[in-house]
């Protein structure tokens, strides 16, 4: 009995006071600036191995973007990762980084649907599916619920039953043998619902964008309500993505 | 016996392997088995040569530290006695050469489908038509789980026969992750592409596959690394499994409902993972493992700052290992759960943690050490009782370990050179077979190219591969409410195995 106290005072206060502030530790590759400097851009677009990386103007595509970080290496002058994390976005076409783009990349509360904040505002319950996802984002969402980053507190919780759910949560690029099952947990959550991908794979495929073991049709029979970048993504990226599409004003 | 002996990480010419005919072949590779468990099958798969397909049998000894290779040519409609009936450790792989290329095997006692495989040869078997295992019984009932199960986890169907709440038997179903992982390392050309592709074949293990990569990536192309990459690779593969063990200690916490453990122990993995951010940009060791170079330097900072984690690691984690091993609630959900006996893990030819709690020494760390792994003399930690507690006290006790191998390491940072674009390309005609203790056991990647130097077939073997067959054994005879415990003492992957 007294251990166990003992042990509580020497966690200390592990919790992240205030999540949207938070600054991570160390070389987190968050948000790219790219700069207007002139570089070969053929070599730039031909070393992403995802490409994620147009040219003319020079653009990242943060929803094809595994943030390995190779062409911040290569070419420092041009391209640079922030530690921001804030990455999510319910536009698809936020997530792509022109040159010159300082500005952070957010949710857009004018194309939100509007039901979002009036019912889940105060409560959000997710039910997550792993559709080929390689266990790295399914950790990290499950790290957004530990004692640090406590996404409960915000009245976010994942669920075992999609009955009990409000939405669904996919993870990976979504394979042909795990379609059915994602559609099927998908029909059991009852109206109305959210979509959120989480992770380069669940937005664009990621590294097995060209699989033909893939089957994303039930992305374009839906809407998605939330892109979460990340290979895996940070569960910063996720929270405070969240906390923009609930438009929660108290943190 | 024809075969030719190599080491770790040896690049071969493939016409170096002996070619047998598949008589010879399967009895000599039996012979090498029969009555040594310091030998097993590392992988053993087949790929299309000029209308045939060509065997491959890989057997590493761990006494001798070396991998006898041999081959065998067979067309796919001759039927064929399998090797399983024999010996067991060859279930998967024959389902696996099966369902790729229809062999038809006269004696396999089990030819299901593996993984459903996007090229498999036979497209009427589908995923939601998995032939399970049945019991004609009013007394007993199924439980199905799956695929998508109750947690944040990856997918895949148990189906449980149970006697009210005892468990009869467990079969389980995979396919759902599959991604077709290995022929995208054909077609994509570029290397960042192929080792990415590496990072992803387990997220959980980005390092621990991303290091077997490019191990034999450096090997098939004639390129001896620099110490500081052997170096950088070591202490990553550690810091990886301290995560994932102190990880799994928060998990088994959880499914015992011991909360104060599932939080100090879910709390104790995020310093090292955020090390690893530190290092090189992501919390999962992503993006720091490439061949030929490194794009994060390890410096006498990380040094101070990875010695400043420990400093608050280790007395918390003692504090919360002492709680746990002496608390009679945990230690009775613990204690004599899930048992998987030494003959039966020999049996299934279980690798990594699974066999090290059954009494079986199988550490790729000290049997073919690759990087720094032969200047550390590991000493594989070892249990006999095969239970949820034998695997709960390696997690401990390895963890310790790696604290102990990081602070050696750390003590000599060897100099890194600038690091420099990876340039050389693969030999034409070879062979390699690349062998990583990873956190849960043993990785295998082996490659083959072709007259150009282009990869013919690259194949990969997860350490859950095997175990997941213990799993299946683990929880015979066990109440169903201590399946999550059992399940998550093993902590397999689902990605690793379906590819």
């Amino acid at each position: 009995m007294f251990d166990n106290f003992k042990i509580m005072w020497h966690q200390g206060k592990q919790f992240i006071p205030n999540v949207t502030t938070a600054k991570v530790p160390g070389i987190f590759r968050g948000r790219p600036i790219i700069t207007r400097a002139k570089i070969d851009e053929a070599i730039l677009v031909g070393l992403c191995p995802v490409k994620a990386i147009s040219s003319n103007p020079v653009c990242i595509d943060l929803g094809k973007c595994t943030f390995c970080g190779e062409c911040a290496i290569q070419f420092p002058d041009k391209i640079s990762f922030t530690t921001d994390y804030k990455l999510s976005s319910n536009e698809r076409d936020r997530l792509i980084i022109k040159e010159g783009d300082e500005a952070p990349i957010i949710v857009n509360p004018d194309t939100i649907r509007k039901e979002i904040h009036r019912l889940f505002g105060g409560s959000l319950k997710l039910r997550q599916v792993s559709a080929g996802g390689d266990n790295s984002c399914e950790w990290e969402l499950n790290s957004s619920n530990n004692v640090q980053f406590d996404v409960s507190r915000f009245g976010v919780d994942f669920v075992a039953s999609p009955r009990h759910a409000d939405g669904i949560v996919i993870t990976g690029p979504i394979t042909e043998n795990m379609a059915e099952s994602v559609e099927r947990c998908y029909n059991a959550v009852p109206n109305p619902k959210v979509i959120i991908l989480v992770g380069t794979d669940a937005i664009s495929g990621g590294i097995f964008a060209d699989s033909p073991a893939l089957n994303r049709d039930f992305l374009s029979k839906h809407t998605v309500d939330l892109y979460v970048p990340g290979n895996p993504a940070h569960p910063l990226t996720f929270i405070n993505g969240v906390l923009s599409l609930l438009q929660k004003t108290k943190i | 016996m024809q075969h030719i002996s190599i080491n770790n990480n040896q690049s071969i010419a493939l016409s170096e392997i002996p070619e047998l005919i598949y008589s010879e072949f399967m009895k000599g590779n039996l012979e090498l088995l029969s009555g040594k468990p310091e030998r097993h099958c590392v992988n053993y798969f087949g790929y299309k040569t000029s209308g045939s397909i060509k065997l491959i049998c890989c057997i590493a000894d761990d006494v001798v530290h070396q991998i006898f290779v041999s081959s065998a040519i067979v067309d796919a409609v001759s039927i064929l006695p399998s090797f399983t009936a024999q010996n067991h450790n060859f279930e998967k792989f024959e389902r696996e050469i099966h369902e790729n290329f229809g062999i038809p095997y006269s004696d396999h006692p089990w030819l299901k489908p593996l993984r459903y495989a996007h090229d498999r040869f036979d497209k009427s078997q589908v995923i939601g038509k998995y032939p399970f295992y049945k019991v004609e019984s009013e007394e007993l009932h199924e439980v199905g789980v799956g695929p998508i199960h109750a947690g944040i986890i990856e997918p895949g169907h148990f189906r449980f026969i149970c006697n009210g709440e005892q468990i009869m038997h467990l079969e389980i179903q995979f396919g759902y992750q599959h991604r077709g992982i290995e022929n995208l390392f054909l077609q994509k050309k570029k290397l960042l592409e192929r080792t990415t592709l590496a990072e992803n074949i387990a997220g959980d293990t980005a390092v621990g596959h991303s290091t077997a990569f490019v191990n034999l990536w450096e090997s098939l192309c004639g390129y001896t690394p620099d110490p500081s990459l052997d170096f950088a690779r070591t202490v990553a593969l550690e810091l990886e499994r301290m995560a994932n063990h102190t990880g799994d200690l928060s998990g088994v916490c959880a499914d015992i409902a011991y909360q104060l453990g599932n939080s100090v122990y879910g709390r104790l993995r995020t310093p090292i993972i955020n090390f690893l951010q530190e290092w090189g940009g992501n919390r999962l060791g992503k993006g720091l493992i490439r061949a030929g170079k490194i794009n994060f330097p390890f410096t006498q900072t990380l040094a101070d700052r990875l010695t400043e984690v420990f400093k608050a690691y280790e007395p918390d984690f003692n504090e919360i290992t002492e709680k746990l091993f002496k608390l009679p609630s945990a230690l009775s959900r613990m204690e004599k759960t899930g048992v998987v006996t030494y003959d039966e893990v020999l049996e299934i030819g279980t690798v990594g943690m699974a066999a090290r709690m059954s009494g079986l020494n199988r550490d790729i760390r000290a049997s073919h050490p690759s990087n720094l792994y032969g200047s550390i003399l590991h000493k594989p930690v070892i249990k006999h009782h095969g239970d949820v507690y034998s695997r709960v006290q390696i997690r401990k006790e390895e963890i310790r370990q790696s604290i102990g191998y990081l602070k050696q390491l750390i003590a000599n940072i060897p100099e890194f050179k600038k690091s420099e674009e990876f340039t050389a390309t693969p030999l034409s005609d070879r062979f390699v077979i690349s062998l990583v203790e990873g956190w849960r056991g043993e990785i295998c990647h082996c490659a083959i190219t072709d007259h150009s130097g282009n990869l013919v077939i690259y194949k990969i073997k997860d350490p859950s591969y095997h175990n997941w067959m213990a799993l299946a054994q683990a929880v015979r005879n066990n109440d169903i409410s201590d399946f999550p415990i059992c399940n998550k003492s093993f902590s397999l992957s689902y990605s690793g195995q379906d590819l």
